[in-house]
């Protein structure tokens, strides 16, 4: 097994530093929104982790599609790792998204188009990982599952603008604009860049383990393998 | 060889004619046992029946939720008839019968994927009537129709493709629902809104983004199937 | 007729082939023996262009795998321990099917001959569900001649059936399918092989251990000579 190499090591410990910095920064540092109190302060990671598993989204389709070109078996390795960070970040989008629509709205589900388009992602993924598990051969697995990749890739764009129409004729839930109409203060967007900056760190810091994880997986089958025969 | 050798034609000339006897070949069968087409039927019309005691379908709610109920029974039924294609094809090894013919695969594609949609607009050919008189609508609206077409051919495009590729696990049936459903919301949100707003009477500009989102949806989607059906039948 | 050189499959990690070199030159009739899990059916997917080598080259007819498959398709033929037929066609109807895949000219006359080769003529018009195992798989041969195959491969072509049916099988096989052809056939029937091949091959470990031509061995020496080659790789 082939130790870290440096620039991970120095992610790692980057990462975990500069995640707690803007955690002081979005608790200490930035100002109350007057109307929702503290739990407005949510928002900066609700955005931040969902900027995290949309560029976990667009990375497995953009590998699905070169999976498909290349047949070589490492980047099915790097859609799956994508996936899963995507698939995680998105739930953790949600649950935040989550509590703050319950202070903001009084509800702690709303059909918001970003919202619906994020679980019928997680739907997405599960249906992804249930196609992987029912399939032996990791070639045809791989194969398989970019396609379904790039399929989800093509069909979440469309889901999103449905669900926004869909929206906009029957505006009869309760909220509405969300996110658009809110007000934000130069220092509030601050924070907003800050976090997001971090978690594509955290992003990048991840994906490079998930990714390391999938390869020594192989390995270990590999001498399974070798040991065996 | 004694026989001809003539045979050797360019496969390209044979294309149309090889979507054409599959297609064939599917309508032969089904027209045959009618085990598809029954089953899809008795289920449809099942799930009319309960829609009503499930909803409480007075005539005030009918008119709104009609759309969606129908849309609902044909998205169920159309996974039982996808599946059941597929199985057909590699109960019995012919799935490996048409890839060893000389013919694109993409032909095999569009071959099962038009048998498929024949077999659902069949379903939908009955079901819409029996609806009307059971719930005293009318669904005879060119529009509604036409709206009917256009989802099922997105519908059917993409679950063509998934039910080959699901019928090649190891939980088969299971999983087509489960692949399907999350990538044609779309198809379902816009069908369910477009026939609505026909069945309610509503201006064209209402109607016209989701008609918009359905032909999009299946220029994109019978466009991807044709590219990557190769990568799900090879291996 | 057939030229493979360090042919490897793998499967993921697992490698099933590892440099299979094989020949085969026009009207040999070649039985590859071995035991279970020594890529006997693997090595004819990739023959038949079903399955892609890893690596090595594969040569059919002239034209290399997996580039020129169409060209190896019309020139090939395939009989499988499945019958690759569809159960609610008659057995004219399926011919018909696959006959028009591979755009036979004069196809109705020639499906005639086919059945009266294979002894169904009288039971064209019924369908293939009804049939008995040895008469889906006579049929199955029928199939795979249709267009006049220059190479045929039958694949553990004798399995389910009982003894009368394997014995009018073995008439089919060496009357209809293998006259004029170069065939390859995978079985465990060593009795059987050893009647129709002219030449043995055992593939073993995902290589080819040994070769044995039939006028060098002798009768009934095959199954001598194959324990002997697999007690000799594996010890």
């Amino acid at each position: 097994m082939s130790p870290q190499p440096r620039a991970l090591k120095t992610l790692n410990i980057l990462s975990v530093i500069l995640v707690l910095g803007a955690f002081l920064q979005v608790i200490l540092f930035t100002p109350y929104e007057e109307i929702m109190g503290p739990v407005q302060k949510i928002f900066y990671f609700h955005v931040a982790v969902a900027w995290v598993g949309m560029l976990g989204f667009i990375a497995s389709a953009v590998v699905a599609v070169i999976y498909l070109v290349t047949k070589d078996l490492k980047w099915d390795v790097i859609c799956l790792a994508a996936v899963e960070i995507s698939l995680v970040f998105f739930f953790e989008a949600i649950v935040l998204g989550s509590i703050w629509a319950r202070r903001a709205w009084g509800t702690w589900w709303t059909w918001d188009p970003r919202l619906t388009t994020a679980a019928i992602l997680e739907m997405i993924y599960l249906a992804y990982l249930l196609l992987r598990q029912g399939l032996e051969d990791p070639e045809r697995r791989a194969r398989f599952g970019a396609v379904y990749t790039l399929l989800g890739g093509l069909s979440v764009p469309l889901t999103f603008i449905s669900i926004r129409i869909f929206r906009t004729i029957h505006p009869i839930l309760i909220g509405g604009g969300g996110t658009d109409t809110m007000n934000m203060s130069n220092s509030m967007l601050l924070t907003m860049f800050i976090s997001i900056g971090v978690f594509t760190l955290v992003f990048i810091t991840l994906f490079w383990h998930r990714i390391r994880l999938g390869f020594l997986r192989e390995e270990v089958e590999h001498t399974k393998l070798s040991v065996t025969e | 060889m004694a026989e001809s050798l003539d045979t050797q034609q360019k496969p390209s000339s044979n294309y149309f004619k090889a979507v054409a006897s599959i297609t064939w070949k599917d309508m032969a069968a089904e027209l045959r046992s009618r085990e598809m087409i029954s089953a899809m039927l008795v289920f449809s019309l099942l799930v009319i029946l309960i829609f009503y005691f499930a909803l409480e379908l007075d005539v005030k709610a009918r008119n709104s939720i009609t759309a969606g109920a129908l849309w609902v029974t044909f998205a169920f039924a159309g996974t039982l008839g996808l599946n059941r294609s597929m199985a057909i094809e590699k109960d019995f090894g012919c799935l490996d019968g048409l890839l060893l013919a000389p013919v694109d695969r993409s032909a095999i594609y569009f071959g099962k994927m038009i048998s498929n949609l024949f077999f659902m607009a069949i379903v939908e050919a009955i079901v819409l009537p029996f609806y009307s008189v059971m719930y005293n609508i009318n669904l005879f609206n060119s529009g509604l129709l036409l709206i009917t077409f256009l989802g099922s051919v997105g519908y059917i495009a993409v679950g063509t493709l998934l039910a080959a590729m699901s019928v090649q696990t190891r939980t088969r049936d299971i999983l087509l629902p489960i692949l399907l459903f999350p990538l044609t919301i779309p198809v379902l949100i816009a069908a369910v809104k477009a026939s609505s707003g026909f069945l309610l009477g509503s201006a064209w500009s209402e109607i016209e983004p989701w008609f918009n989102i359905l032909i999009v949806y299946d220029i994109i989607f019978i466009a991807v199937s044709f590219m990557v059906f190769d990568f799900v039948v090879e291996e | 007729m057939i030229e493979v050189k360090k042919l490897v499959k793998r499967f993921g990690l697992k490698t099933v082939l590892r440099g299979v070199d094989f020949n085969a030159t026009p009207g040999e009739f070649v039985v590859l023996l071995g035991p279970n899990g020594a890529g006997k059916t693997t090595f004819l997917r990739i023959l038949a262009s079903l399955s892609r080598p890893s690596m090595g080259l594969v040569k059919v007819a002239g034209y290399s795998l997996p580039n020129q498959a169409a060209p190896v398709r019309q020139r090939l033929g395939v009989v499988s321990h499945m019958p690759l037929l569809y159960g609610d066609l008659t057995a004219e109807e399926n011919l018909t099917f696959y006959g028009r895949l591979y755009n036979i000219p004069l196809l109705n006359r020639r499906i005639e001959v086919v059945l009266d080769l294979v002894g169904l003529s009288s039971r064209k018009k019924d369908l293939v569900r009804t049939f008995s195992r040895g008469m889906q798989q006579r049929l199955a041969i029928g199939r795979a001649v249709l267009h006049n195959p220059e190479v045929m491969l039958f694949d553990e072509p004798y399995t389910g059936l009982d003894q009368d049916a394997s014995e009018m099988l073995d008439g089919v096989l060496k009357n209809v399918a293998a006259k004029g052809r170069t065939v390859i056939m995978t079985s465990h029937d060593l009795a059987r092989a050893e009647e129709l091949g002219t030449r043995f091959d055992i593939l073993n470990r995902g290589v080819i251990s040994a070769s044995a031509q039939r006028s060098n061995l002798g009768q009934g020496n095959l199954l001598t000579f194959y324990k002997k080659v697999l007690a000799g790789t594996d010890g």
